[in-house]
């Protein structure tokens, strides 16, 4: 398939490569210095490995007004929500991609009501904390499909990526690999740890990357609270509600106001930031996310601030709508992102560990 | 509108931001006029990547020594002598300390880029380029409290009884005067107007193409020169390279560079070669073919290469003309083809037998052929067979403006008193001829600091 957003972004890449001036800023351009040709899949590499910290825009001698017209972290942003849309599985859901912003309100508002209605219509006679708004069972009827089918969906996308990039098989060491630079936000250092230049045109700062690892952290917390309890649960017949001393609270409450305080920090670095540098046409989008981010975090802190309040019962209902939202739309929606960075974090583990071995056959 | 400054800093690149930062941090108020718009602020400063450092032992980026003798020797090297030692071996030693300064100042360096190797000793390469260089410097500036105004031509410096009395500028299209009570000149060389290059050049000059910022004007260095201020460097010289001939005429920077040469048969419009095309390795071989192509018919060169070359050099911006024959590629780059062909023919047939070794010279030479290929001759014989067209492309100019070590400007009675220099304006009383990577930041932030520092002390 030949998108102009793939050629324009190869046009861009190529004067990159006779350039290289950006080298140190983060793996996007060693990844191009390996290579003369770039291949569609290689773009849509290129374009998941870029964190957009926009130090290359600021630093380069090329950018508009000049002819040459670069403004790579805007093509790359393009060509990443390109690549995200033309992997995408099953297909019909694609037109997503280009309707963020009206598909997190429209999926919200259904969810909410969904939510609203059953809570309504099978209010449990007994039950404890949330569990006197909504049954065990139920919500388990809602939750396991909508957590597990979106994760199949995202999966098949994934593997279809997988194969377009040209990648192998995956291999543990490229995992930790991606891991260690997904943990520490390595992309978004500039390369001198000074971090990037977002939200205040040239200024270095790491505002956008400790307010990211926030949400990344905290979501991870608030994930591993839901498991625990899941786990307590199941395995040891200890149902919710669970004390402040409780594994579940214990990683959901640091996770939940981590989440809250990296979302705000993102929603407003995202006022102040260029929108020219990003995809234009998904600023709304971008920002609706981190909104719902910040709803799902702040309803599920309400909620436990509320127990045994009045407002407890339409608080969960707000809750649950907005963590349904998000689980539905995370193959279609900014939520992706994630998946795709570290899978194009994995790939350049692999191109780096063979250009590595091909290096060390020469010395031998 | 902006008060008269202590001091006035005309130019806004590397060498104008130094002396800006330096005057500024000795508690001098200080204006800076740059002539270009804000997007292309900093001049030939935002081209650059690196800038040559002495040092004793390994430092930051920089590995092993490279000690005040070599860097002198490298400078004799490509000048041929032109060169005022003691001015050169001054600038050689400040270099060192620049380092740290330039940290302080929020200039990063990274290691040499891919490619670059041979500088990864001699060289301190700047995080993103010189355009990360300039925005780190208009940031201090900007924090120090010193006022920068763009799309501000400097016209006239009015010198009178041995000193500058009052500078007029236009400024956005209003007319400005300015009585500052020093003045530091960093505004660059005037490759960029056409019209001088040809007057000094000749016409050939109106097929040259300009690498770097279309604002060095050199408006500052004729009124200054006109005005009986001394002068430095061959008036009639500048410093040009061979560059893809598709660059355009202003602004192309680094990637319009061709390291094809060593690998090529270089020919002219009629098909003909003209010189060894594998005399000397990089980047000695690269700073000469600018001044063969601005000789030749319409200052116009084609490097040919075939399909086992084509990886050896690093990518040029446009991708090469390609035919899988000698004769259609002549055709696409509108070459006489039997010409070509013969010329291929000749050369091929002049190649000898000998192990082929990219980065160094490995005297595989042709026989017999005139001009002969002294090293890397292969035959042309492998398509497809690739072509770029060649011009010259003009670097920086050498004409100056003559400083002494505190880089105060000279003039028919001495010293001007409230003038001084930095950068590419008085480059030339160290670099008369030649280049030297990296050795025009240096100039540049030296000089910058030294011209604020003086300047400074001149107005407390």
């Amino acid at each position: 398939m030949l998108h102009e957003t793939t050629q324009e972004a190869r046009r861009q890449i190529e004067i990159c490569n006779a350039c290289r001036y950006c080298e140190g800023y983060c793996a996007v351009f060693p990844a191009i210095a390996r290579a003369r040709a770039f291949a569609d899949g290689d773009i849509a590499h290129l374009a998941n490995l870029c964190h957009n910290c926009r130090g290359c825009y600021y630093a380069c001698q090329y950018t508009p007004p000049h002819d040459f017209a670069v403004n790579l972290p805007r093509v790359l942003a393009e060509a990443r929500h390109q690549s995200w849309a033309d992997h995408s599985w099953p297909r019909g859901f694609a037109p997503l991609f280009d309707r963020w912003g009206g598909a997190i309100a429209a999926v919200l508002v259904l969810a909410l009501a969904l939510i609203f209605a059953l809570a309504q219509a099978l209010r449990p006679e007994t039950g404890e904390g949330f569990y006197a708004h909504m049954s065990h069972g139920l919500m388990v009827a809602i939750f396991a499909p909508a957590f597990v089918v979106p994760l199949v969906a995202l999966a098949v996308s994934l593997r279809r990526y997988w194969r377009a990039v040209g990648g192998g098989r995956p291999r543990l060491a490229d995992l930790r690999a991606a891991l260690v630079s997904a943990g520490r936000m390595s992309n978004l250092s500039g390369g001198h740890g000074e971090g990037c230049n977002f939200e205040d045109e040239d200024r270095f700062s790491n505002a956008r990357r400790l307010y990211h690892q926030a949400v990344l952290y905290g979501f991870l917390l608030c994930f591993a609270a839901t498991s625990s309890g899941t786990v307590l649960h199941y395995g040891f017949d200890l149902p919710a509600p669970y004390p402040l001393f409780s594994l579940p609270k214990l990683f959901g409450l640091p996770g939940g106001v981590l989440m809250c305080i990296g979302a705000a920090g993102l929603a407003w670095l995202k006022t102040r930031a260029d929108r020219g540098l990003g995809h234009p046409g998904l600023w709304h989008g971008e920002m609706g996310f981190v909104l719902l981010l910040f709803a799902v975090a702040a309803t599920g802190l309400a909620l436990y601030a509320a127990t045994d309040h009045p407002a407890a019962g339409p608080l969960l209902s707000l809750h649950l709508g907005t963590v349904l939202t998000l689980f539905l739309l995370t193959p279609y929606s900014k939520m992706a992102h994630g998946f795709y960075r570290m899978a194009a974090l994995m790939r350049e583990a692999e191109l780096q560990r063979q250009v590595d071995v091909s290096k060390a056959d020469l010395s031998a | 509108m902006t008060p008269d400054p202590d001091i006035l800093v005309v130019g806004g690149g590397n060498a104008a931001l130094c002396a800006a930062i330096t005057a500024r941090q000795a508690d001098a108020s200080v204006l800076i006029l740059e002539a270009a718009p804000k997007p292309y602020r900093g001049g030939n400063s935002r081209h650059t990547r690196n800038f040559r450092c002495m040092h004793a032992g390994p430092m930051g980026v920089l590995s092993d020594s490279y000690g005040e003798d070599e860097y002198f020797d490298d400078l004799l090297k490509v000048t041929g002598g032109k060169t005022d030692e003691a001015l050169a071996r001054m600038t050689i030693r400040r270099s060192e300390e620049c380092y740290d300064w330039m940290q302080a100042q929020g200039v990063r360096f990274q290691p040499s880029l891919s490619g670059t190797l041979s500088l990864s000793r001699t060289n301190a390469f700047f995080l993103g380029g010189g355009k990360a260089l300039v925005n780190a410097y208009y940031r201090t500036a900007e924090r120090l409290g010193i006022a920068v105004a763009y799309d501000a031509q400097v016209r006239h410096l009015a010198f009178a009884d041995g000193r500058i009395a009052h500078v007029e500028a236009e400024i956005d299209g209003q007319s400005r005067r300015f009585t500052p009570r020093a003045v530091v000149v960093a505004s660059g060389g005037f490759q960029a107007d056409i019209d001088w290059l040809a007057d000094a050049w000749g016409p050939a000059a109106r097929n040259f193409l300009i690498r770097g910022t279309p604002y060095n004007r050199g408006v500052v260095l004729r009124d200054l020169l006109d005005q009986g201020l001394h002068s430095v460097g061959d008036p009639t010289q500048c410093h040009a390279v061979a560059i893809d001939g598709r660059a355009p005429q202003y602004d192309g920077g680094i990637v319009t560079r061709l390291d094809c040469v060593p690998f090529s048969i270089v020919v002219n419009k009629d098909g003909e070669r003209f010189y060894d095309e594998g005399e000397d390795v990089w980047p000695k071989r690269y700073a000469i073919w600018g001044r063969l192509v601005a000789a030749q018919p319409d200052q116009v060169g084609y490097a040919i290469i075939d399909a086992k070359s084509l990886d050896l050099f690093m990518p040029s911006v446009f991708p090469p003309a390609s035919a899988d024959t000698i004769g259609g590629l002549a055709q696409q780059l509108g070459l006489p083809g039997s010409e070509l062909e013969a010329t291929v023919a000749a050369f091929n047939a002049a190649c000898r037998p000998g192990v082929f070794h990219p980065t160094e010279r490995d005297g595989l030479a042709t026989d017999g052929l005139e001009p002969p290929k002294t090293n890397w001759a292969r035959p042309i014989d492998t398509p497809p067979f690739y072509g770029y067209a060649l011009r010259p492309g003009v670097t920086f100019t050498y004409l100056g403006l003559k400083v002494d070590a505190t880089a105060r400007v000279q003039g028919p009675e001495g010293p001007v008193d409230n003038l001084w220099a930095a950068g590419e304006i008085m480059a030339g009383s160290i670099l008369g001829q030649g280049y030297l990577a990296g050795f025009g930041m240096t100039i540049g932030t030296v000089f910058g600091r030294i011209a604020g520092k003086e300047a400074a002390a001149h107005v407390a």
